[in-house]
């Protein structure tokens, strides 16, 4: 670590943490509602449940990213933080407003909560992952700005490179394009058309750059390679990313009323979409191959490959997998998207955060690594995470195809509900591998409370 | 990658590239919004649809189900409900009227909402709707 101001991430990370942990204790519930069908009926209904599986998910990548952008654009910039005290505020501002949200979804009713946050003045709620009462939305809205108040002053003062340009064009962009849920006409087509804006072009899109720009960072500190390769890398990613990803939002404007020709524009430009995901692969693989020193935090390379093998895997094969709209006709809102959500979001976003967790915490903590044991530990964590969430997927997507058969191809189509009970077995297979997942998020914790002989800066093998 | 390929030339392929896709998908989304309303049939949006909107939203109805695709795998497609229940509005509104309070037991279940009937009216008013809206024959069949 650099600069001292570095360390407010370190708050940011542990919230993150956190909050992923209650995210997957609601999945379990949410996998356990699936099967058994009344489960903490009426008390927690299915719907609240996940909305705040869903939410819990947004909230703490959104503390990651911070997390990493206070730890990263210090160090690029090479001055302190601009405020490092506005960073702190801004933490426990944002940490009460999470937490009071799930409460209110918890302790009433939700359109109780609507009623109370004023959701008749400014309607914007009940909209899938944009859930949050308007009065939270305006506080993500603040908090974002403080915080790219802060990074925009920090850069201004400090050196500027790509790496913290491009971080600032995806911070931007992720805070643009959540306006857009401020945006709920009448209409609903039209509703579905903006909603895009701030999901597809979130995950598709702005974000993949903040993925970017964290990746880049990371592969230069642990294998020294030269910026001005890394750099390079970085712009092609990126663009591959835009480009396919602004049309590639056709492939949401199939079946909600919007005229036939997105089905080509958007069939045509998200099947280019797996290219920067695979460009993203091949830049950590063949970094750490080509690395200039043998980094003594092994695991922050292992979280650096795996990000780019799952971002890969959930967002380019699972995406490619339903992304035509010929396939996408009956795979459209089935157990098949749920596969895909679940691994991209793992593979790309929880992962690149943990990429940054791993790399960062250790200097936090005023060494160059953790000690062999505890990074071993973390090892166990990576793995047991990565490989339930795998089995999440094929379990899911064993469902899906066998939805897609049973209630939209063949001849006889039978009812939804009479699909679903055949599917059970495939929904316990799946909360099984998701106690995999609890057991692997608990050994990735265990991880950090792991004592031994840490790396030190005088004995890191430089 | 090759050293004739230089940093400033993927700088510029980021920029430009992004800008003109910015562009042309900003231009196809307002042509979108142009031939718009020959498919979704807003002149049909009455009050009571618009109601009915608002209390879906209110009650978060798409956190268990989907509508035109969107939304949750819980329970069932709702963008045909409307033809699904025998083209009959109150079909739909007794469904959602007499779901028990404490839920069916051992059977995924839905909430009992206490609407009264003006606001289930308008829910109906607006599945009803929704299920006219030009979307390209989605779903597939009648289960949804
Ligand atoms: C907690 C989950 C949940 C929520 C929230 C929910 N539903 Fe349902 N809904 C269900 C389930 C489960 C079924 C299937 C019930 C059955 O078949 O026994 C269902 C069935 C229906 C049906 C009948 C569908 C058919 O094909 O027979 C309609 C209509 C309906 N819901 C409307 C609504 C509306 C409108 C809302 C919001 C006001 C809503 N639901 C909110 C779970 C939910
Ligand atoms: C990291 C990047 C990605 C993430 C986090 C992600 C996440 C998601 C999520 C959560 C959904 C469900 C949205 C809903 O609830 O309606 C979804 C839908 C979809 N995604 Fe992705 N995705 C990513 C990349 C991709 C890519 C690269 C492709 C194409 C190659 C793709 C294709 C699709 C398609 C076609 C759907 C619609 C599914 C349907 O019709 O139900 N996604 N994605
Ligand atoms: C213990 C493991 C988990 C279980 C059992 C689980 C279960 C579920 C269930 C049942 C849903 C609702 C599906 C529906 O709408 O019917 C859901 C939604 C979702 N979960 Fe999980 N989840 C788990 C872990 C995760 C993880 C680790 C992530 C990402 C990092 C994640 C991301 C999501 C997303 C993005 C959605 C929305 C999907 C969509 O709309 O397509 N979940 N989860
Ligand atoms: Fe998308």
């Amino acid at each position: 670590m650099k600069f001292s101001s570095q360390a407010v991430a370190k708050p940011y990370f542990i919230a993150a943490i956190g909050l992923f942990t209650l995210q997957i204790v609601f999945g379990l519930t949410l996998g356990l509602q699936y099967v058994l069908g009344d489960f903490l009926f009426p008390e927690i209904p299915f719907n609240v449940a996940r909305m705040v599986h869903t939410n819990l998910l947004i909230i703490w990548v959104l503390f990651g990213f911070m997390g990493a952008s206070y730890y990263l654009v210090p160090e690029e910039s090479d001055v302190e933080l601009y405020s490092p005290k506005l960073a702190l505020w801004l933490f426990w501002i944002f940490l009460s407003a999470s937490v009071l949200t799930v409460i209110g979804y918890l302790a009433v009713p939700y359109a109780t909560l609507a009623e109370i946050t004023g959701n008749d003045i400014l309607p914007t709620m009940g909209r899938e992952f944009l859930e949050q009462p308007t009065l939270t939305k305006i506080g993500i809205v603040v908090v974002v700005l403080g915080f790219l108040f802060n990074l925009g002053m920090t850069i201004l003062k400090g050196r500027k490179t790509v790496i913290t340009m491009v971080l600032m064009i995806g911070l931007v962009g992720l805070a643009v394009m959540f306006l857009f849920s401020f945006y709920n006409p009448e209409n609903l087509v039209l509703d579905k058309i903006f909603w895009w804006w701030v999901v597809h072009l979130w995950v598709e899109g702005v974000w993949e750059l903040i993925l970017g720009a964290i990746m880049a960072f990371v592969l230069i500190k642990i294998t020294g390679i030269d910026r001005e390769v890394i750099e390079k890398w970085l712009y092609m990613i990126i663009a591959m990313a835009l480009i396919t990803g602004i049309l590639g939002t056709g492939h949401h404007y199939f079946w909600i009323g919007t005229p036939d020709y997105w089905q080509v524009l958007g069939s045509i430009f998200s099947a280019l979409e797996p290219i920067p995901f695979f460009m993203m692969t091949l830049f950590a693989f063949s970094m750490i191959n080509k690395r200039r020193r043998d980094h003594p935090n092994k695991v922050a390379a292992l979280w650096a490959m795996g990000t780019g093998v799952m971002a890969f895997l959930g967002a380019g094969v699972w995406g490619f997998m339903h992304t035509l709209a010929p396939v996408n006709y009956y795979t459209h809102g089935t157990q098949i998207t749920a596969a895909h959500g679940h691994m991209a979001f793992y593979g790309a976003y929880a992962m690149i955060v943990m990429t940054m967790i791993s790399y960062a915490m250790p200097n936090m903590r005023g060494r160059v690594a953790n000690s062999a044991k505890a990074q071993s530990w973390e090892v166990w964590g990576f793995w047991l995470m990565t490989i339930s969430m795998v089995l999440i997927t094929l379990f899911l997507t064993a469902a899906g195809v066998l939805q897609v058969w049973l209630q939209r191809y063949t001849d006889m189509p039978q009812s939804f509900m009479v699909v679903q009970d055949q599917l059970a077995i495939f929904y316990w297979l799946r909360f099984a591998a998701g106690v995999g997942f609890l057991a692997g998020v608990g050994t990735y914790i265990a991880s950090f409370f792991i004592k031994g002989e840490a790396v030190g800066l005088a004995n890191a093998a430089r | 990658m090759s050293e004739t390929f230089t940093k400033t030339m993927a700088r510029n392929i980021f920029y430009g590239g992004s800008l003109f896709f910015i562009l042309v998908f900003l231009g196809l989304i307002f042509h979108t919004t142009r031939v718009l309303p020959e498919r979704d049939h807003r002149e049909n949006i009455t009050p009571q649809v618009v109601l009915g909107k608002k209390l879906w939203e209110d009650n978060n109805c798409i956190g268990c189900h989907t509508l035109m695709g969107e939304g949750a795998y819980f329970a069932p497609e709702l963008a045909n409900v409307y033809q699904r229940l025998g083209e009959s509005k109150d079909a739909i509104i007794s469904f959602i009227k007499y779901r028990p309070a404490e839920g069916v037991p051992g059977r995924r279940s839905m909430p009992q909402f206490n609407l009264s009937d003006e606001e289930l009216d308008a829910l109906a008013e607006f599945l009803k709707w929704t299920s006219e809206i030009n979307d390209g024959d989605w779903p597939p069949n009648i289960q949804g």
